[in-house]
């Protein structure tokens, strides 16, 4: 499904290196999750992947079922099949969350050359999945992400999520931020969404909603690197232990 | 003598234009005349004319603008239950007008009842507008009480039950026309009154509003979408105890339009509202959009709102300059002014001037003013979703105006007007 190789990213305006080298590959039906330490470069990669200004590849590909990535507009790797659930969901005054899902889903429809939804259809739709996440019709009215809390915001990513219905799903930090019950919710949002041809790749620092979405691989990402790659076990080890273990291994120093 | 004198720009433009004679207006004619010759045209040194140069205004002539070739889109406003009333170049055309009858509502030309010797419009027909001369003069103004050819005279009595639906032609490349519109609304009652159209290649309007205690007037206006017209408009409202004055514009394209708005809120709990969406694109012509604004809080608890935004690329220019005066004694207004512009790229270009004078204790008044571009963050969001950039540039555009779409009650009217921006974003991509 994504294929990683060898991607090596600075940003456009420093001289800084962020990416040194990520090589990951996640299968179709997969889920992979990502762990490591705080600026370890986890969700520049995300961005990257879908195709955010202000970073220069310098090398390495990044390939969707085949496809150069790297070559397309964030709006193609959408339409492509790509979804990045943002760790910080950005608030639109003056749009309306509905709008916004509506001009979302027909877009990537256009995009592919089927037929927009009529508003009935979308109506029924967003209503169903926005129900089983327990998004309000209040909310739902409201401009994009405006006023939300925390934990709204992550629910409506997974909202938008469930929508577009992406091959490939990029989460980053969906469980910070959400109540015990919150999170359960996103859990089952996305468990609901699993099937042999969508993958996921998680980015967490916790245990916790690797408990509900249960991986089939874990990647430790540490200094622009993916430097260990385990079962589910790793993310154990790490929620036990902490990363300094694993970081000495690999000659790098700690973060703290 | 044989010599001839050199002729003032003034005496120069006076001499391009008949003046009307004769009349119920007469003396407010003579007074606006003498007014005008004694404030002159404006120039770039005039306080409030810095921004924007009043050349093309000043010229004898009107500049050549090409009418613009019509689309296939409905005219603005279309299919709305409505009294629609026509004017090409100015000249009011009774064969593409509705019959000018609504149940409360009186409606009569100005060309037609300036014949009479007497009007009810006498002791109203250039008072506003000489009352908003003061402490800022507005020549052209003075210039339309003047000169004005024709103008509708509006007496609303009662709740009115439809929108009367004023449409501007425009089909000559040098027509100039001067309207001079009297509106009143006597005490509670109820009118809606909407404009399109560019109306010539330079547009010289004054709209005098008296708006009765417990009156509600609304006003919807668009600014058409010929590229090379040039107008100069003034409103001039008074607003009595308990009223309610709501003016909402939209302006795309056009080389020059100055929009002034002058209100006078002279009875308590009076509340004034005027909002403005204004869409430039240089590349299809030079655009430069001007709002001037002043409003006068002269009784208690007032409620004023500014709403202005402009979004613009490829070397469009907007101006703001909005006033808000409390008198001494106007405790409790609340005055509000919010002046913004969206710049699509880096030669346009953005001037505002806002400015508050309070003379009174106890009012909350806020103004603000920004520029800025479109917000990346957002951007990227938008697309990352798969939204296109142009369509996405779209949407933020329409939030960035919402504001001041929002000031518009009436929602199938507010419909109408999105749709037209929306049509314009289309047309105006990259
Ligand atoms: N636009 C930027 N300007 C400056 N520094 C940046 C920028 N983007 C990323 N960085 C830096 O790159 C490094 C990696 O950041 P990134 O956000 O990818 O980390 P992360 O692994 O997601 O961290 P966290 O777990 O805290 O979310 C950090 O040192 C960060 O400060
Ligand atoms: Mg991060």
């Amino acid at each position: 499904m994504l294929e990683i190789k060898n991607l090596h990213v600075k940003l456009e305006e420093q001289d800084k290196v962020i990416l040194k080298g990520v090589d990951l590959t996640v299968e179709a039906g997969k889920v992979h999750a990502i762990m490591g330490p705080n600026g370890s470069g986890k969700s520049t990669l995300s961005y990257v992947l879908s195709g955010r200004d202000g970073y220069e590849v310098t090398d390495g590909s990044a390939t969707l079922e085949g496809e150069e990535l790297l070559d397309m507009e964030p709006e193609e790797r959408a339409a492509a099949g790509l979804f990045l659930a943002f760790q910080y969901p950005v608030e639109i005054p003056g749009v309306g969350n509905m709008t916004f899902l509506r001009t979302a889903v027909n877009a990537q429809r256009k995009a592919r050359g089927e037929e927009e939804l009529s508003a009935g259809d979308f109506l029924k739709l967003v209503r169903q999945k926005a129900k089983t996440l327990k998004i309000d019709a209040e909310m739902l009215k409201r401009p994009v992400n405006v006023g939300f809390s925390g934990g709204e915001k992550k629910r409506n990513e997974i909202l938008q999520m469930a929508m577009l219905e992406p091959r490939m799903c990029i989460l980053d930090e969906t469980d910070s931020g959400l109540d015990v019950d919150a999170m359960r919710l996103v859990a089952e949002g996305v468990n609901a969404l699993r099937d042999e041809n969508r993958s996921f790749l998680v980015i967490t620092h916790y245990q916790r909603l690797l408990d509900h979405i249960k991986p089939d691989v874990v990647h430790i990402m540490a200094d622009g690197r993916i430097i260990k790659t385990g079962g589910p076990e790793l993310a154990l080890e790490v929620e036990n232990n902490g990363y300094a273990a694993i970081l000495a291994e690999h000659g790098i120093e700690g973060v703290l | 003598m044989t010599a001839v004198e050199k002729q003032t720009p003034l005496e120069a433009r006076l001499a391009a234009i008949d003046l009307p004679k004769g009349g119920a207006f007469t003396a407010a004619r003579a007074d606006a005349l003498a007014r005008l010759v004694a404030m002159g045209l404006p120039g770039r040194r005039d306080e409030y004319w810095r921004y924007t140069d009043p050349a093309a205004l000043n010229a004898p002539m009107a500049p050549a603008a090409k009418p613009f070739e019509a689309s296939d889109e409905a005219p603005l406003f279309n299919g709305m239950d409505r009294v629609k009333l026509v004017f090409v170049d100015g000249v009011f055309d009774a064969e593409a007008s509705d019959a000018p009858e609504l149940a409360g509502v009186e409606i009569a030309r100005l060309a037609e009842a300036e014949a009479a010797d007497i009007h009810w419009a006498q002791g109203l027909y250039g008072t506003l507008e000489t009352a908003g001369q003061s402490p800022v003069v507005r020549p052209f103004a003075a210039l339309n009480s003047a000169a004005a050819t024709d103008g509708l005279l509006i007496r609303v009595t009662g709740k009115a039950a439809k929108p009367v639906s004023l449409i501007y032609v425009h089909r000559s490349e040098t027509s100039d026309p001067i309207l001079h519109h009297v509106i009143k609304l006597e005490p509670g009652a109820e009118f809606t009154l909407l404009e399109n159209g560019p109306a010539g290649a330079r547009f010289n309007k004054v709209m005098e509003v008296d708006v009765g205690a417990g009156a509600r007037f609304h006003h919807i206006r668009a600014q058409g979408r010929d590229h090379e017209r040039r107008a100069v408009t003034g409103i001039f409202a008074r607003v009595a105890e308990g009223a309610l004055f709501k003016s909402f514009t939209m302006t795309v394209n056009g080389v020059l339009t100055r929009n002034e708005c002058v209100i006078d809120m002279v009875g308590d709990d009076a509340v004034a509202h005027v909002a403005g969406a204004a869409l430039g694109d240089g590349a299809s012509g030079a655009f430069h959009h001007d709002d001037t604004v002043f409003i006068t809080h002269g009784a208690e608890r007032g409620e004023s709102r500014q709403v202005f935004k402009k979004v613009l690329k490829h070397g469009a220019v907007g101006t703001f300059q909005g006033k808000i005066l409390v008198k001494p004694g106007a405790q409790k207004t609340d005055g509000y002014q919010i002046s913004q512009s969206l710049l699509l790229d880096d030669d346009s270009q953005f001037l505002g001037k806002p400015e508050l004078e309070i003379y009174a204790d106890d009012v909350k008044c806020s103004h603000g003013s920004t520029t800025g571009a479109l917000d990346e963050t957002a951007m990227f969001y938008l697309r990352s979703r798969g939204v296109p950039h142009e369509e996405a540039t779209a949407l933020l555009v329409l939030s960035f105006l919402a504001d001041a779409i929002d000031e518009i009650e009436d929602e199938a009217l507010k419909d109408e007007v999105v749709s037209r921006l929306e049509a314009w974003l289309a047309r105006h991509r990259g």
